[in-house]
């Protein structure tokens, strides 16, 4: 059957995020003989950044530009997604389970009293009916869902369904479109940037986690290093962050955010069910711990008892060698 | 200033998930509020205290979540309500439960909702920025810090580790994210107040809403557990020789370097 998609896409910093590239091909699972459309909004010209939506699968590109979509508001975006959705009349919507795509996606689908899948892993079509996978009580167990009312809308989780690769022979139009936006009753005054620099925990292919073992604030220091190595984000258990060694922003568990990167490092963590929620989908665990007994060690696929300030260090230098070699 | 808290009864975060008969078993599990939902009561009594006026507690769901109920009462709100849809709703979904809720609060005079950023359940924090849309408030989700002076709200909102500093106007509604609080314990003489607070049930009949009305639009077709996963392999050796060993593992045996 064929549909047509529209992708809501995300930048930051001016790039697209990756989850964008896989919502196209999330969009392309559900309809693989459909047209999938692009959606940019934002303050600037984005039609170099449609070109890229089109190498990596969309067909069409429609770019939004407002002054009052310098910063994201619910408000400004949604205004401006539902002219073109109304315009377009697409059969099914997708964007990534961001901060944006979280605040936003449930807005819409009640403004077009639909159905909702939130943070879905996996989309697959079993006859004609459209069945996405999500995780349920933080990955402890799984969900399949299906819309039985409105249109195909989901938000599904960065890093688990694959991007295209990108074609760069890919051709497709790209247009812009003006919209009406009325005044806003939110506006975003400042953004405070203390995110660590470059890689969002959500979307990291690495991550380095720290727990009370840890220690200090300082004690972060060396697992900053490694990530940095290893082009990977740092984050922390639920003890680190009661103790004040970082953000509540890092934290990765039950509460706090849940993690699936491919690779998983576990330092002077025990591993207590709440945090084991957070990241246990990961696809390789690593577990540095001084405690032989740690619960961590029943989870991860290689373990080194040790005390991490000796063990970081020696693992840096070794990752090191090989990024030369 | 009239404050409602969304709040939902959920299981203790160190419980088990267990699978029966393609549901998730709750026969022996222990129950708690949504601990997001504790720092949306924790801000209410607080924002409550600083401008006057009432927090009024809501839950929808069934009879056992009057406890999680009384519990928010002894912290030190006011009044509790629950929607108990035991009898008439077997499946909803967030559409269903955003609009049961804007049926509760089609007659009311709301100054500020609160919620949290999402349950720890089904997490799809979706029910909060419907209800708004439906009642036709503004929102803002996950915010670390609300500051209310007299017409002008600011909050801060937790954007994937950044701040972002927002500035809005009641009526509202706001999701809570960690960071934003530290909810109290409930007192013993909070714990005594709270057995003579109101605590109000309601059905859906009583909110003239038929079960059509608010019929899920999603279904769970499967539920199932993700594959135990195997204890790998401690290493062994000089502590020098693993690290080495470690890596040359995660290069040629995992290969996610």
């Amino acid at each position: 059957m064929s549909k047509k998609m529209i992708v809501i896409a995300e930048t930051k910093d001016g790039e697209l995020r990756n989850v964008s590239f896989e919502s196209i091909a999330a969009a392309k699972k559900i309809t693989p003989d459909g047209e999938v459309v692009g959606l940019i909004c934002g303050a600037e010209d984005a039609s170099n950044l449609g070109q890229e939506l089109i190498y990596y699968g969309a067909d069409r590109v429609i770019t939004v530009t407002n002054e009052k979509m310098k910063s994201y508001t619910s408000e400004g975006y949604g205004q401006a997604i539902l002219s073109v959705v109304e315009e377009e009349s697409p059969d099914g919507i997708v964007m990534g389970h961001t901060s944006i795509g979280k605040d936003l996606s449930p807005k819409l689908a009640s403004k077009l009293d639909t159905g909702l899948i939130s943070d879905a892993v996996d989309v697959e079509v079993i006859g004609d009916q459209i069945v996405f996978t999500r995780p349920i009580y933080s990955g402890k167990a799984f969900e399949k869902k299906i819309i039985t009312d409105g249109i195909t809308f989901v938000t599904i989780r960065p890093n688990n369904i694959t991007a295209l690769e990108k074609d760069e022979s890919r051709t497709g139009n790209v247009s812009s479109k003006d919209v009406d936006i009325k005044d806003l009753r939110t506006i975003v005054k400042e953004v405070v940037r203390k995110a660590s620099e470059g890689v969002d925990l959500s979307e990291a292919k690495v991550v380095v986690a720290g727990g009370r073992g840890v220690k200090s604030a300082d004690g972060f220091k060396p697992l900053y290093e490694l990530a940095d190595v290893l082009g990977g984000a740092v984050g922390a258990s639920r003890g680190a962050c009661d103790a004040d060694y970082c953000d509540y922003s890092l934290q990765i568990g039950q509460t706090g955010k849940v993690v699936t990167p491919d690779l998983y490092i576990a330092v002077g963590i025990s591993g207590a069910i709440q945090h084991l929620a957070g990241m246990s989908n990961s696809k390789v665990i690593v577990a540095i711990n001084k405690d032989p007994e740690a619960n961590i060690f029943n989870i991860a696929d290689y373990g080194i008892v040790g005390d991490l300030f000796e063990v970081i260090p020696m693992l840096i230098e070794e990752l090191k060698k090989v990024a030369v070699s | 200033m009239n404050i409602y808290v969304l709040l939902k009864r959920t299981f203790d975060t160190e419980e088990k998930i267990v699978v029966s008969n393609g549901q998730i078993s709750d026969d022996s599990a222990e129950f708690i509020i949504n601990p997001y939902d504790e720092y949306a009561v924790e801000e209410a009594i607080v924002q409550r205290d600083k401008h006057g006026g009432e927090v009024t507690v809501i839950t929808i769901g069934k009879e056992e979540s009057e406890k999680q109920l009384r519990t928010a009462l002894a912290m030190g709100a006011d009044k509790a309500v629950l929607i108990n849809t035991e009898e008439d709703l077997e499946d909803g979904d967030q559409y269903s439960t955003a609009k049961i809720l804007e049926a509760y609060f089609e007659d009311k005079d709301v100054d500020l909702i609160l919620a949290g950023n999402v349950a720890i359940d089904e997490a799809s924090g979706q029910v909060g920025p419907r209800l708004a849309e439906l009642l036709n408030i503004p929102y803002v989700t996950t915010i670390t810090s609300l500051n209310i002076d007299d017409k002008v709200v600011s909050i801060e909102k937790d954007v994937e580790g950044d701040v972002e500093v927002i500035e809005t106007s009641l009526p509202l509604l706001v999701t809570c994210q960690q960071g934003l609080n530290e909810p109290r314990y409930p007192s013993l003489p909070g714990i005594m107040k709270a057995k003579k607070k109101p605590l109000d049930e309601l059905e859906l009949d009583d909110l003239d809403i038929d079960e059509e009305d608010v019929e899920a639009k999603t279904r769970t077709i499967e539920i199932f557990l993700p594959p135990e996963k195997q204890a790998g392999r401690v290493l062994n050796g000089e502590l020098k020789d693993q690290v080495t060993e470690l890596v040359s593992l995660l290069k040629n045996e995992a290969k996610v370097l």
